[in-house]
């Protein structure tokens, strides 16, 4: 049977919540961090690395992978609240 | 063992394996040959997706063009990677809840329109053809420089390799073999980079070497500093600071991200997972494939820059090692004594330089440079050949399924038998094969200036049309029909204008708000967005059982 967002209210704009966390952080990691005040960043020192060229090369990456994985479990966590599973 | 016969040997094994899998997973169905029968595991598919996902462009030429920019190479880093969380979050599941089989298909239905369906085709190929000739250029290159073979016979070498799995399996044999291209890719690029960081700061992690103190016999001191250091003696920028403007850059990661969550080879991937939940973790594994090989490419960019200053600058022509001999015999190094002095000057003023080095180096002979065992060598090749493979492969299932799919079966002859339909994607895509071989073999000029474009193109029109499809159930044909067309013309002539019609201007004083052609497929996307909104506005919303479609997407099952 197909699901659709009348059978489960609430579930689209739960999910709709995530993706405006999870995309305000990609963007504020992306484009304010990574680009707008990287210079402001850079003072900050670590290792080797200034801290707004580290994020411009590798944090970045970084935080999008644990944004991909906070998804996935949010959303699974949404699914079995609403108990919509596809698995079969 | 000499360096050539391992390169050999290596290619040759890897060629096998990818036979292999081909026979072995033939289809039957043209749900089979579009998608894979929807059965490929998640982890094989985030596998697959990588190797799809990264180019020739990523393998071979991404590091250099990094070294060569320091920081502003961050734009590729971010804005390829970046653009891989809005296809995870905003597209991917939804598409695969839709579960058909091309991307045509379904902003033709989410449209109710044929006309939306061919602009989408039309996009589709164009994009897919731009990328597949610079694939099969990049298979023709590497089978010239390491195997010393003709460009051509590389490239008709490649061509069989693919023709065989691709007109055999489709997907399904698309799909195995690029899971076994992503290891030997991700094999080859990370040996030399873990042997370098370990020659020259005694981590066995790149990514922590890149920010350790160099050994004392590279000069010692942190890594960034030196090479900061080393780049404003010879007059260039300081390595990690900026040198375009932060506008610019901005508009450049976006486009990118858009584009990149806009390409359809990408897309097409997530329909061949079995259901919603199976596509969201896909394209998590996906993303952490990636991840591996872009945190690890700027480190190569600065352990090799740094190695290549410290061997050639000020030193004598004569007492140059071997590789830059061989290397200079492929015209991707080149040195002219202007001063008569006998010795290397490496120089950011064009008036005293005498030494120009191709980007691609950087990958390519790094191992050499590092002198690391001949092993390690061929195995670079074996990666370039896999990751331009996989991702030609891709590439060319588009523009069969656009053919047989979009226009044979949902146009042009709705009756044909699924017996047919097969046969036919089987043509198309020995069509296309030979279509990108020619252009791999004759290249046009401007295939660097193109791939920019095809980039614009995709988020120009894609993009915002998918994610509206989605996010918006009032958007109807009409909105996204003429913001498709607005993003696509506006982005077209600007980039046309700057590539060919009037290149003087091609610079930062000449660029309409500062904005370079690379970067202005970000306003193209807001302008079709802007254009969408309000032709929808003004016309009617879509018909009852599209937006039921469209409920029914947006949650699982």
């Amino acid at each position: 049977m197909k699901h659709t967002e009348k059978d489960s209210p609430g579930y689209w704009q739960e999910n709709i919540k995530i993706l405006t966390i999870l995309m305000s952080i990609w963007f504020i990691v992306s484009f304010l961090l990574g680009i707008v005040f990287v210079d402001q960043l850079d003072n900050i020192r670590f290792a080797g690395f200034k801290l707004g060229f580290w994020i411009s090369q590798q944090g970045a990456i970084f935080i999008y992978v644990l944004l991909v994985y906070v998804y996935l479990k949010a959303m699974d966590k949404l699914d079995k609240k609403y108990k919509l599973n596809d698995e079969n | 063992m000499s360096i050539q016969v391992m390169t050999y040997l290596f290619v040759g094994i890897t060629f096998l394996l990818y036979i292999s899998i081909a026979i072995k997973s033939r289809a039957s169905s043209t749900s089979d040959f579009y998608i894979a029968g929807a059965h490929v595991p998640p982890l094989a598919n985030g596998l697959a997706t990588a190797a799809d996902w990264m180019s020739a462009a990523s393998f071979i030429s991404m590091a250099g063009i990094i070294s060569f920019m320091g920081r502003d190479g961050s734009v590729y880093l971010m804005g390829w990677t970046g653009g891989y969380v809005l296809l995870a979050m905003l597209i991917a599941p939804y598409l695969r809840d839709f579960g058909k089989f091309t991307v045509p298909d379904f902003i033709g239905e989410r449209y109710y329109s044929q006309t939306a369906r061919m602009v989408a085709l039309l996009c589709a190929i164009f994009v897919s053809f731009t990328y597949v000739a610079g694939q099969m250029r990049g298979v023709g290159i590497v089978f010239s420089r390491f195997l010393e073979v003709d460009i051509n016979l590389g490239v008709l070498i490649g061509m069989t390799i693919v023709f065989f799995y691709a007109v055999l399996g489709g997907m399904k044999g698309i799909t195995y073999t690029q899971v076994a291209q992503y290891c030997v890719m991700i094999f080859a690029f990370m040996v030399p980079a873990i042997f370098i960081s370990l020659l020259m700061t005694g981590s066995v992690i790149p990514q922590v070497g890149f920010g350790s103190e160099l050994n004392p016999e590279y000069g010692g001191g942190y890594l960034l500093d030196r090479l900061d250091g080393l780049n404003q003696e010879l007059g260039f920028a300081a390595y990690t600071e900026s040198i375009r403007s932060k506008l610019d850059v901005f508009f450049i990661t976006a486009a990118l991200m858009f584009g990149t969550a806009g390409l359809p080879h990408v897309i097409i991937r997530f329909f061949t997972v079995p259901n919603v939940r199976a596509a969201r973790k896909s394209a998590l594994y996906a993303l952490i494939f990636i991840a591996i090989l872009y945190t690890t490419a700027p480190t190569i960019a600065a352990f090799a820059r740094t190695n290549l200053i410290n061997t050639v600058s000020n030193v004598e022509y004569s007492a140059m090692p071997e590789w830059f001999k061989t290397w200079e015999a492929t015209n991707l190094i080149s040195f002219e004594d202007k001063n008569n002095d006998g010795r290397i000057q490496y120089l950011a003023d064009p008036e005293t330089n005498e030494l120009t080095v191709d980007r691609d180096i950087i990958v390519l002979a790094n191992p050499e440079i590092a002198q690391l065992p001949n092993w390690v060598i061929a195995l670079v090749a074996a990666g370039g050949l896999a990751a331009a493979l996989s991702t030609a492969a891709g590439l060319l299932l588009v523009i069969s399924s656009s053919i047989s799919h979009d226009l044979l079966k949902s146009n042009l002859m709705p009756n044909i038998s699924e017996k047919k339909e097969l046969l036919s994607a089987r043509i198309a895509i020995f069509f296309a094969v030979c279509i990108a071989g020619y252009f791999g073999m004759n290249p046009p000029g401007f295939v660097a200036e193109v791939v920019a474009f095809a980039f614009g193109l995709a988020s120009s029109s894609f993009f915002p049309a998918i994610v509206l499809g989605i996010f918006y159930k009032r958007m109807n044909k009409e909105g996204a029909i003429s913001g498709m067309l607005v993003g696509i013309i506006f982005t077209a002539s600007y980039i046309i204008y700057y590539t060919f019609i009037n290149p003087a201007a091609d610079n930062a004083e000449g660029w309409w708000l500062g904005i370079s052609p690379e970067g202005i497929g970000t306003l193209g996307t807001i302008l079709n967005f802007f254009t969408a909104f309000v032709v929808c506005y003004f016309t009617s919303a879509p018909p009852e059982e599209v937006q039921a479609m469209v409920e029914d997407i947006r949650v699982p099952g």
